[in-house]
């Protein structure tokens, strides 16, 4: 992206504005607030990689909870048994390499059907995963989960230092420059030629496969990609929350990933980001004011599919269409 | 370039074609034409791929492609349209014929340069629109068009594929008549430019009479006739059979 187009789209400009804006963030808010906010970043990118599949290849995955809990339970393994290794440089690529094992393995098998069918199969190996989590307590700690400590950083240690500080210092720039380069892959991504032919197996399998490309194979790189970054998201997480557990391979996990993405819209780029931030929110201040979060989550989803089909991110957009139309 | 050998399917005791011979040249527009239920669509379905017959040959340039997969046809230049639309709903015009584009020049796997940024290959997606007078209508997703511009854009993309041998399905039909021959002449346009050969598929003569070097006339599943198009149209066996005609 040269200077040119940066200056010519004023979407870049935006992008720029609030790249800006968030360095400041750790300024602005109080530590616990900050604390929310990363949870959000890490969820923004799982909703970047879980809508590669749904947005722009039409799979909906119920089961992307694996692929969170394997770039998660990377990090935790590590810190457990290759303590010597743990740091951050490390920590993401094996992360993001486990979460691509995992996928490959899993996507194999899922990417032979669509619909209804592949979501069943996505949801069931995922909890394949959630068993073996749980009962080998002696490796994964079961149903207690691991402890994670904090990682060194290009042979910077953290020792003595509070979690909250750490995430409130280098962690968070760490965490916002991830988000950033993520954020324009994905981009690069979905207005690639590679990209373009997601679309078109989405929209129509069928004539994809008559204009030569092989439609399983892609979906199975979509799959692939989306698996990673949700990993991504996944060990990013780990280090604010500072413990991980099986239920991360839970469908109801793999639910809230669902959910967070409907609710930003799936038919926009920034919709699932939107949608992460807002979700994380939600939750906290749901399950801190009533008993009742499952029903907020219900409601708020009949709402979504009733009157906002496209997310919060879409009827932003078509207001916004709809405003300038009046001003002009 | 294309020839067909006792090609037969049916289905169970529906001849749909039933020992078919056929033979095209390169750069010949030749037209199906038959009444509904003739076994046309059949026949294309078979040329493209879609279905394997019972017995016969089909050779495309001397190779037999018979049981040849979809993708490989493709890959050997056997393009096709669809009777019923088959388009990329969600992507504009520009993008349903780019991506087409991208696949027959092995680029779809470049995933991290915006498809922008391959300028010629965009260049080439409107030029190719422009043949059909499609290249104003770009950024319209296909929801956008009307029926006769979403037939063009189906057969655009095949088009793109650089396709030696068009199948076109029915390519009017669900087309305003007033806009038939308006949608015709497009498509003939820019398949002359290129001598791509066609085959054309269609049940109303009036509509492909003008714009073909050969009509071929099936009926329940075998040719009856074939030969220029006024020679068909004198032909008295096709006049009571296909256009009702008794003279
Ligand atoms: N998949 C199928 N299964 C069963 N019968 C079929 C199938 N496809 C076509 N037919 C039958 O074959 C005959 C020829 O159909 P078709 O090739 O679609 O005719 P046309 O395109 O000339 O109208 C029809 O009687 C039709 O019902
Ligand atoms: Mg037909």
């Amino acid at each position: 992206m040269g200077l040119k187009q940066i200056s010519k789209n004023p979407r870049w400009i935006i992008y720029l504005l609030i790249f800006i804006a968030l360095l400041f963030i750790p300024r602005m808010l109080s530590i616990h607030d900050l604390m929310l906010f990363e949870y959000g970043i890490t969820f923004a990118i799982v909703g970047l990689g879980f809508n590669l599949l749904l947005g722009y290849t039409g799979l909906l995955s119920f089961g992307h909870g694996a692929y969170f809990a394997a770039g998660a339970y990377s990090v935790a393994m590590i810190a457990k048994y290759l303590p010597q290794a743990y740091s951050l440089e490390i920590l993401i690529p094996a992360s993001l390499f486990f979460s691509l094992i995992l996928s490959i393995i899993f996507g194999f098998v899922c990417v032979r059907h669509t619909k209804i069918f592949f979501s069943i199969l996505a949801l069931s190996l995922s909890m394949l995963l959630f068993a073996l989590l749980f009962k080998l307590y002696h490796i994964t700690g079961g149903s207690d989960g691991l402890r994670v400590p904090l990682p060194t950083l290009f042979g910077m240690s953290f020792k003595g230092i509070r979690r909250p500080e750490f995430l409130s210092g280098t962690y968070y720039y760490f965490l916002l420059g991830v988000f950033s380069i993520s954020f324009l892959v994905m981009r690069g991504i979905v207005s690639s030629p590679f990209g373009k032919a997601l679309q078109a197996i989405r929209d129509n399998e069928v004539r994809a496969e008559l204009i030569g490309i092989r439609v399983r194979r892609y979906r199975l790189y979509a799959f692939m990609i989306s698996g990673m970054f949700v990993g991504l998201g996944g060990a990013l997480w780990t280090f604010v929350n500072g413990h991980v557990t099986a239920d991360l391979s839970h469908w109801v996990f793999s639910g809230e990933i669902v959910y967070m993405t409907l609710l930003g819209g799936f038919g926009i780029f920034e919709g699932p980001i939107i949608g992460a931030m807002i979700f994380t929110y939600l939750k906290l201040y749901a399950m801190g004011n009533t008993q009742y979060w499952m029903f907020v989550i219900g409601a708020t989803l009949i709402v979504l599919v009733l009157i906002l089909p496209n997310g919060v991110a879409g009827a932003v957009s078509s207001l916004w269409t709809k405003v300038k139309k009046k001003t002009n | 370039m294309l020839a067909i050998d006792n090609l037969k399917k049916h289905f169970g005791f529906v001849k749909a074609v039933d020992n078919i011979n056929l033979d095209i040249e390169e750069g010949e527009i030749v037209s199906i034409i038959g009444t509904n239920g003739a076994g046309k669509t059949t026949l294309v379905n078979l040329i493209s791929g879609y279905i394997k017959p019972d017995s016969g040959r089909i050779l495309f340039f001397n190779k037999d492609i018979t049981y040849a997969s979809p993708y490989v046809r493709i890959k050997l230049g056997v393009g096709r349209s669809f009777q019923l639309i088959q388009l990329f709903g969600g992507i504009t015009v520009l993008d349903n014929v780019r991506t087409a584009l991208f696949s027959k020049y092995g680029m779809i796997r470049r995933g991290l340069l915006s498809a922008d940024r391959y300028s010629s290959v965009t260049e080439e997606a409107i030029k190719i629109l422009d043949n059909f007078n499609m290249a104003d209508k770009r950024n319209l997703t296909p929801k956008g068009l009307s029926e006769g511009d979403l037939k063009i854009l189906d057969i655009a993309i095949a088009f793109a594929l650089k396709s030696k041998l068009l199948l076109l399905d029915e390519p009017t039909s669900g087309v305003a008549t007033s806009d038939k021959f308006k949608v015709m002449d497009s498509i003939v346009s820019a398949i002359k430019k290129e001598g791509i050969s066609t085959l054309i598929i269609e049940h109303d003569m009036d509509i492909v009479s003008g714009y073909s070097d050969r009509v071929v006339v099936m009926h329940e599943g075998r040719i009856m006739a074939q030969g220029k198009p006024d020679e068909i149209m004198e032909n008295k066996e096709v006049k009571a059979t296909v256009f009702g005609i008794v003279s």
